[in-house]
């Protein structure tokens, strides 16, 4: 059998009983949807100035995402909006239909989360987090809401973060992955701190406008090569949170990397761990090797999926890195969502099935 | 092989596609100016809907710097990830010898003809008006 017709003839793969999904994408009907949770003061900054960012093409992404709202084409509700602004069709489409047990919410828009107002972006997020709830979590038990943070602004962020832990509904924390400083730098800390202490997951989903190119090579042309290099940003935001001792001085911190792939973790730790003899010295606030911390710190989620042309060379792939490191997710509705049903093209036994659909998400969650 | 009458002609928009099912496979038609097309509605990669996809034309380059774009509309693209497949014999683009999705024969006739058999429409009634698609499968 080639594995041409292993992948066109393919049984749909056997469901697991239970999916936790760690990336879905919720979005307002309309931008002005958000007015109703802004203070009068905040809602004629909206109007009247609104967004600015640390990036070029104001109003507008720097890179064209693919399709119209960087969507998967079927995902436009019939009852009008953008794609992920309708529950009824959410719940119809995806968590239905794919027996989508458990749905982690990810709202990248509007953006607080690297707003240069800072007042402005703690409303916007505060805003947000309110309106997952309102619009989502309260309606339907099976999604959980996102704490979005300013976290250029790590005051402001703690003092969300302790506004909305603990109230049933959010159970991370989400801020700009690419902020105006890599994310190991102490200015971070005081989120961090909060964030173990009650326990909360950062769930951090590539994103985040800082004036700097995406990748360390300059501003690229195309999207194709912009598509792989956020991915390349979050190697840089775990190699910095490693060895700035995020871990060390936060053991119970958990980090989720999210839309990133997952193969290249192996190869960080890898790296990492070569150098780490050799410059030890530079950073003696490390206790363990650097895969030390990425072993019992990070996580990362499935989407997009690595597709090696063997299939089943990830399985080696999730042996060097931990099964119990990798948590699935669709990215609903986007354009490069994944389907639970297809995604996995190689055997695997009931319990890792399990560990990657929904036992590693509801461990880090604290979920059941 | 058999033949099914699966929607009116007109039913299909230009450079649009209806969807259909025929004996329990969901097909999608396809018209490219006066031509129709039938192929597996499910995407081979990750099983997106293809009746969603867009038409586009081919595009080509010999070397950085030159592009050629022909075959307007013949190329369709899976609206889920954007891989494309040639209408026409449903290959993927990118990987024709490996993957390519199920196309079948798909033939315009008057209902005037079909009426007499020996074809039968399953799922709606045929007038003598208009012209229809058969999809053999």
């Amino acid at each position: 059998m080639t594995t041409a017709t292993a992948t066109l003839e393919r049984p749909v793969a056997r469901q697991a009983t239970e999916i936790v999904d760690c990336d879905i994408h919720p979005i307002m009907k309309s931008p002005k949807d958000i007015l109703p949770y802004l203070s009068r003061r905040w809602q004629e900054h909206h109007e009247t100035i609104g967004f600015r960012f640390r990036g070029p093409f104001h109003g507008a992404s720097a890179y064209p995402k693919a399709t119209p709202a960087l969507s998967r084409g079927d995902s436009w509700p019939p009852e009008g909006g953008p794609p992920g602004s309708s529950l009824r069709f959410m719940q119809e489409q995806h968590l239905d239909a794919l027996g989508i047990t458990t749905g982690m919410l990810q709202p990248l828009f509007p953006v607080g989360m690297d707003e240069r107002n800072l007042d402005f972006a703690h409303a916007v997020c505060r805003a947000v987090n309110d309106w997952q709830v309102d619009a989502f979590t309260s309606q339907d038990s099976r999604l959980k809401a996102n704490i979005v943070v300013a976290c250029n602004d790590p005051q402001g962020a703690v003092r969300e973060i302790e506004r909305c832990a603990g109230d049933g509904h959010h159970v991370q924390v989400s801020f700009a992955t690419r902020a105006v400083e890599p994310l190991g730098s102490r200015r971070f800390w005081p989120i961090y701190e909060v964030a173990e202490r009650h326990g909360l997951p950062l769930g951090l989903h590539s994103v985040g406008t800082n004036g700097h190119a995406v990748g360390a090579g300059g501003w690229p042309s195309f999207y194709f090569e912009e598509h792989q290099s956020v991915s390349v940003s979050l190697h840089a935001m775990v190699a910095s949170m490693v060895l700035e001792g995020v871990f060390e001085q936060f053991p119970k911190l958990k980090l989720i990397v999210i839309e990133g792939g997952f193969a290249w973790l192996a190869s960080l730790a890898w790296r990492l761990d070569d150098l780490w003899p050799k410059f030890r010295a530079e950073v003696p606030h490390l206790k363990h090797p650097p895969s030390f911390y990425i072993r019992r710190n990070v996580y990362c989620t499935t989407q997009p999926m690595d597709e090696p042309p063997m299939q089943r060379d990830l399985k080696t792939v999730l042996d060097w890195i931990g099964w119990d490191r990798v948590l699935f997710a669709t990215d609903y509705p986007h354009w490069d969502s994944d389907d639970p049903r297809y995604v996995f093209k190689f055997p695997m036994s009931e319990e890792q099935r399990t560990m990657l659909f929904s036992g590693n998400a509801k461990t880090v969650f604290g979920l059941g | 092989m058999a033949r099914h009458i699966v929607a009116k002609a007109l039913d299909v928009p230009a450079d649009g596609s209806k969807l259909v099912t025929v004996a329990g496979r969901a097909i999608a038609l396809f018209r490219v100016g006066e031509e129709y097309f039938a192929i597996n509605n499910r995407c081979p990669h990750e099983g997106g809907s293809l009746c969603h996809g867009r038409l586009v034309s081919l595009v080509r380059s010999d070397e950085p710097g030159t592009y050629r774009l022909s075959r307007r509309n013949e190329m369709l693209q899976c609206p889920w990830h954007g891989w494309e497949f040639d209408i026409r014999t449903g290959q993927s683009w990118c990987d024709p010898e490996r993957i390519r999705t199920r196309n079948y024969v798909v033939t315009v006739e008057p209902g005037e003809e079909l009426v007499k058999g020996p074809y039968k429409a399953e799922t709606f009634p045929i007038s003598v008006d208009g012209d229809y698609l058969v999809v053999e499968i």
